[in-house]
């Protein structure tokens, strides 16, 4: 099962979702969110739902220099924290830009495709997908 | 307060000095919560007696709460300042993304004090702070200015981006201040004392976690306020159709508003109802940071130039109860189209919609009377539903080609007291009236109300409910709107929006607050909620506000209000009884 936006057109730009994704460390707050929600240039023009789509050989990891992504059997990657440097580059190799950055702690927020986002979207904007 | 939370942080930038400094002001957030309960100290601080609005030591508060950022329906900042208006408590509230930008950017609190000779915008990105040179966007509109400041800053998705337009620049007082295009620092002011600083816009961004006291509670309880949110009534009233929901039903009773409140409802009020916008207008719905319900809705207007019929521009509004009101029915428009062009305009100007609906309406009724000289006017027809003449008088409110123009661009209030008509002109402290003609318990709310603000304590709602069953005797109806507004100071220190507030009662208040490392009992609670009434009212009675001064326009007698015709014996004792009350509950220090 993966992460996937149904339709951008339904989003509110209430950004539930980020603070969902955020709370699963059980804090409050966004720092970790690995989703994010912003206007297309002005909310007039909606706006876009940025998720990880769990790619099958993930870029994020490729350019990884130590090791700290790994690939996932079924797609999307792992990410070891303990090997992670916090030199970004994972983040400048998705160019979804679906690869948070967590100013707190300086590593990436990856997506574990866990679903809890989904539930909380009043909207239905979110979904987990067969892949 | 919970070790690493940053909400006791105060930020102060001095505009004319060019310096900042964070303070912590855990003393203020420990006894007052946040939001109103700490701007309200902050302004008693920082504010100097008997000052101008337009003095620089004005300051400017924005203030947030503890609970922002950590559960749903926290979304609100409450700006404080002295109006100039009013010209005295200046308090105005707005959601957007703002509570949550200032939280996440690390603060409870800013103070914006002193003023620049030169235009500038201010930049917070959490522990940065830039003051960037504005001189290239004076004079812009508000939609104009929230795209350059948009395009020239980072943080995209995680900022607010507070500006003014032109009124705000040239100081009129109900000029506001825009909050993310479609939300507004509205009524009193706020606008006019961004613009006496040379403040063209304000943008705040940042992104963190918060502590919270018990990890698995705090989900448990997160969980059950969602829950809540997501499936009550009254929010899906406003998810569906927003706030103009309230038009049919407020038509129906005859307490809408109509033509200057010569009538208290509308013919075919239906074109003008939240239906019919959301049948033929709605284009987008929004929601503020960290709000499941949504209410804010966007009407698309598209619109083929005059002469280029294969041209169309489409322009975004934001609609809602008020905005239907004061340019609609107060106007007798009820073409939704109209209503809607008119709205635009007056938005991008940065004008509060709802004092310049009132102002608008008060001129056709004194132009209708003949008080006006026809060589005042420059050319301009204002007649009931004559958006064109609407139209260009709000663009004259700006250009003032005449006295007229300019007294009215002062407010109704100001406008009466040189051309007469003063029975007509429906302000309460200097302030336009919103749109409830529900009965006695509304306009004693605006009345006495530390803002006169319908949402200080919800007079027209205590007048379909109580008043409705039976004629309160006036003693205890104050009695019921002293005791709401004191209630309503949580909610607003909290920062949660008053659309939620049966979901959070004091139980579920007391559990956030636990979460947030901030226990208390519900003595303390309610006690704190009276004493930042207090120090909102020992502002307003240093800076000479007298209530037995105030006059109560005598058109609301005139006009039938959804209770029948309201009585002005009754009001008067109410307002005697008041009177005596707030000597008694804040006295003068
Ligand atoms: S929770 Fe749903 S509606 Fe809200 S921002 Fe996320 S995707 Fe959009």
């Amino acid at each position: 099962m993966r992460l996937s936006v149904v339709d951008t057109e339904l989003c509110v730009g209430c950004q539930c979702c980020m603070f969902a994704c955020a709370r699963r460390s059980g804090l409050g707050g966004i720092a970790s969110s690995a989703i994010t929600v912003r206007s297309m240039g002005g909310m007039e023009k909606g706006f876009k739902v940025i998720v990880c789509r769990a790619c099958d050989d993930p870029p994020c990891a490729r350019a990884c220099p130590t090791g700290a992504l790994t690939p996932k059997p079924g797609g999307g990657v792992r990410l070891n924290a303990s090997k992670c440097i916090g030199c970004g580059r994972c983040a400048q190799a998705c160019v979804l830009g679906a690869v948070q950055w967590d100013d707190d702690v300086n590593k990436p927020s990856i997506c574990i495709q866990c679903g809890y986002c989904v539930s909380f979207c009043p909207h239905g904007v979110l979904a987990m997908e067969d892949k | 307060m919970l070790p690493n939370d940053p909400i006791s942080r105060v930020l102060y930038i001095d505009l004319t000095k060019k310096t900042s400094q964070v303070v912590d002001r855990s003393d203020l957030f420990e006894a007052y919560i946040g939001g109103a309960g700490v701007a309200a100290q902050l302004l008693l601080e920082e504010c100097p007696p008997g000052i101008d609005a337009f003095d620089p030591r004005n300051p400017i508060i924005l203030a947030v709460g503890p609970l922002v950022g950590n559960l749903p329906l926290a979304s609100k900042t409450v700006a404080m300042f002295k109006s100039p208006h009013t010209g005295n408590l200046g308090e105005s509230h707005a959601g957007g993304r703002s509570a949550v930008a200032i939280r996440m950017a690390g603060y409870g609190a800013i103070v914006i004090k002193g003023a620049s000779e030169t235009p500038l915008w201010v930049s917070i990105d959490g522990d940065e702070v830039h003051l960037r040179d504005a001189t290239t966007l004076w004079g812009l509109s508000n939609t104009v200015t929230g795209r350059v400041v948009r395009e020239n800053e980072g943080g995209a998705g995680l900022r607010t981006i507070l500006r003014i337009g032109r009124a705000g620049e040239q100081m009129l007082p109900y000029a506001n201040v825009m909050c993310e295009t479609y939300r507004h620092f509205g009524r009193i002011g706020l606008g006019a004392v961004f613009g006496s600083k040379k403040l063209k816009a304000l943008v705040v961004s940042g992104k963190r976690s918060l502590p919270v006291a018990d990890r698995r509670a705090y989900r448990q309880l997160y969980d059950e306020i969602y829950q809540q949110a997501t499936t009550s009534k009254l929010m899906k009233k406003y998810h569906d159709l927003g706030t103009a929901s309230n038009i049919l039903p407020l038509n129906a009773i005859g307490g809408l508003p109509t033509r200057n409140l010569q009538a208290g409802r509308i013919v075919n009020a239906e074109r003008i109802s939240g239906e019919a916008f959301a049948e033929g207008y709605l284009g987008r719905r929004l929601a503020c940071t960290h709000c499941p319900v949504g209410c804010i809705h966007i009407a698309a207007l598209r619109e083929p130039y005059e002469n280029e019929p294969y041209f169309m521009r489409t322009r975004m509004v934001a609609y809602d109860y008020e905005p239907i009101f004061a340019l609609g029915s107060m106007l007798g428009i009820n073409e939704p189209r109209n209503l809607l062009r008119l709205l635009d305009r007056i938005d991008d100007f940065g004008l509060d919609c709802m004092s310049a609906g009132v102002v608008l309406a008060w001129a056709t009724e004194a132009v209708e009377k003949g008080l006006i000289p026809a060589d005042e006017l420059d050319g301009v027809s204002l007649r009931w539903g004559g958006y064109q003449g609407y139209l260009a008088a709000a663009e004259r409110l700006l250009s003032q080609p005449t006295p007229f123009y300019q007294a009215l661009a002062r407010g109704v209030d100001y406008a009466s007291s040189v051309y007469g008509g003063r029975e007509f002109a429906l302000a309460y402290g200097g302030n336009e009236i919103p749109g409830y003609h529900t009965g006695p318990a509304a306009h004693l709310g605006f009345l006495l109300g530390a803002r006169h603000s319908h949402l200080d304590n919800a007079g027209y709602s205590v007048d379909q409910k109580e008043m409705l069953k039976e004629t309160v005797p006036p003693e205890r109806l104050i009695n019921m709107l002293l005791e709401e507004e004191g209630a309503r100071q949580i909610l607003s220190s909290l920062v949660v929006c008053f659309f939620a507030r049966n979901l959070y009662d004091t139980n579920m208040i007391l559990r956030s607050l636990e979460q947030v490392g901030m226990p208390m009992t519900a003595e303390r609670l309610a006690e704190i909620g009276r004493d930042i009434w207090r120090a909102k009212y020992q502002f307003k009675l240093r800076e000479g506000f007298d209530l037995l001064a105030q006059t109560v326009p005598q058109r609301i007698y005139e006009t039938d209000s959804a209770l029948g015709p309201i009585d002005e014996t009754y009001m008067q004792q109410a307002i005697a009884y008041a009177a005596n009350l707030i000597g008694e509950l804040a006295p003068a220090s």
